[in-house]
């Protein structure tokens, strides 16, 4: 057994914060240049420029990408031969709250949905796998709300046909309109059940950007992009930088499909210990 | 102010002076407070409000990343906020058409800034103090000092919107 302490887990997890909200994922940089150069009108051509710019001043200042540092979400995907000592719910949870205060990011959690009150900075949502071997993997998603809040979640019988569920995807990007910062990063989970169709569509977000994607994720990027959303809203080519499509199998009598969007801001940040 | 209403949707300005943040909870406080006859925490008239939640500033920063929240959530509190002499506001995406009708009506203007780009934006202030409702944290309303803060006209003062210009 491979003994890791909720204590390294804490401080890992604390430097994540700092690290998903700094700097922009790798993929997210290269495809918002793929789409700079892909957009023929100055206008667009320059928001896209700022987000690239606000990304360059984040890294170099240590500010925040985005003022919105996001509900955090962890994921844990713990090897069986691991043996986590100590409080691992706690050491997450402390670890958030110690990221976010020492990396002066927004304190944007409510304890309680209905009675708000003042925000602090966690709990965290947590999903944890177990999977095999000796690692342990954990990603830091700081979910910003004004994406999430555009999410999806629709049953629909098991005759339905795939041109109805691209329907439902394109029409939750159409729903979200210039609302949620676009460009937009597609996540959508089909299959499983209600709860599990919504995890696969938030994990998809953490797949990597592909700037040249395939198949049934291509045409709805394409289809997406013909809404003409474009960045900030203000139209033009690039609505989407991705569609990222989870599968799992699901039951003889449904057929469930979540959309989870993703402003440009997609942050996550990735430890294996 | 005349400059406001010589404004065209998708135009392009600078703006110095003073801004409000305000969003959902200030907002709500801000309608309730109006329903019942109270004296609001700030002066309404000619404010700019901005829908905008920053986070914590560094020591020796004048403020944290700053950018616009969604706009639409302030919907059902805005025409209220514009009969009271509120001229102008900032934030991203679209609007209720009750907003663009209270828009018109009171010669009003909704503009957009960088949205997702908070710490470019934070480039832009000057300062920043606590203006109200302190117990709401990044949703109390702050006063933004700020010099040539970037503003694309979102909804002009005839009620002309630069969303569906865009639709091409």
């Amino acid at each position: 057994m491979k003994k890791i302490t909720s204590e390294k887990i804490r401080k890992v997890i604390s430097s994540l914060c700092a690290q998903a909200n700094f700097s922009l994922r790798r993929d997210l940089l290269a495809a918002l240049k793929a789409a700079r150069a892909k957009e023929p009108n100055k206008r667009n051509k320059r928001m896209i420029g700022a987000i690239i710019e606000n990304a360059a001043v984040a890294k170099k200042d240590k500010l925040a990408i985005c003022q919105d540092t996001g509900l955090p979400i962890v994921f844990l995907e713990v090897g069986q031969g691991v043996q986590i000592t100590g409080d691992l719910n706690a050491a997450v949870n402390k670890g958030v709250e110690e990221g976010y205060r020492k990396a002066y990011l927004r304190n944007s959690v409510i304890r309680d949905p209905l009675l708000r009150g003042s925000p602090g900075y966690q709990p965290a949502v947590m999903h944890i796998d177990m999977v095999r071997g000796s690692r342990l993997k954990i990603t830091l998603l700081p979910k910003g709300f004004g994406c999430e809040n555009k999410s999806a979640l629709k049953m629909f019988r098991p005759t339905a046909g795939v041109d109805e569920i691209k329907e439902f995807i394109i029409e939750t990007v159409k729903n979200a309109g210039p609302d949620a910062c676009p460009p937009y990063i597609v996540g959508v989970g089909i299959g499983g059940s209600a709860d599990y169709a919504s995890l696969l569509a938030k994990k998809a977000l953490l797949r990597r950007i592909k700037i040249s994607p395939k198949g049934l994720e291509r045409e709805l990027l394409h289809k997406i992009n013909k809404l003409h959303i474009g960045t900030m809203g203000l139209g033009g080519r690039v609505t989407a930088l991705g569609v990222h499509i989870e599968t799992h199998p699901t039951h003889i009598a449904g057929l469930p499909v979540a959309v989870n969007i993703s402003c440009h801001a997609l942050r996550s940040a990735t430890a294996v210990l | 102010m005349k400059k406001i209403e010589r404004l065209k949707a998708g135009e392009e300005i600078k703006f110095s002076g003073i801004l409000y943040t305000a969003r959902d909870q200030a907002h709500k406080r801000l309608v309730e407070a109006l329903k019942n006859g109270k004296k609001l925490p700030i002066n309404l008239k000619e404010a700019f409000i901005y829908y905008c939640g920053p986070t914590k500033s560094r020591p020796g920063k004048a403020i944290g990343s700053c950018g616009p929240t969604t706009s639409a959530r302030m919907d059902k509190f805005t025409p209220e906020l514009l009969k009271h002499g509120l001229s102008a506001m900032i934030g991203k995406g679209a609007r209720s058409q009750e907003v663009v009708k209270a828009i018109k009506r009171c010669r009003g203007v909704y503009f957009l800034t960088l949205a997702g780009c908070g710490a470019l934006l934070s480039k832009y202030i000057r300062r920043i103090s606590l203006a109200a409702y302190k117990d709401l944290g990044p949703e109390a309303i702050y006063r933004l000092e700020v010099k040539d803060f970037p503003l694309i006209v979102g909804v002009d003062s005839r009620g002309r919107s630069v969303y569906k210009k865009s639709k091409n």
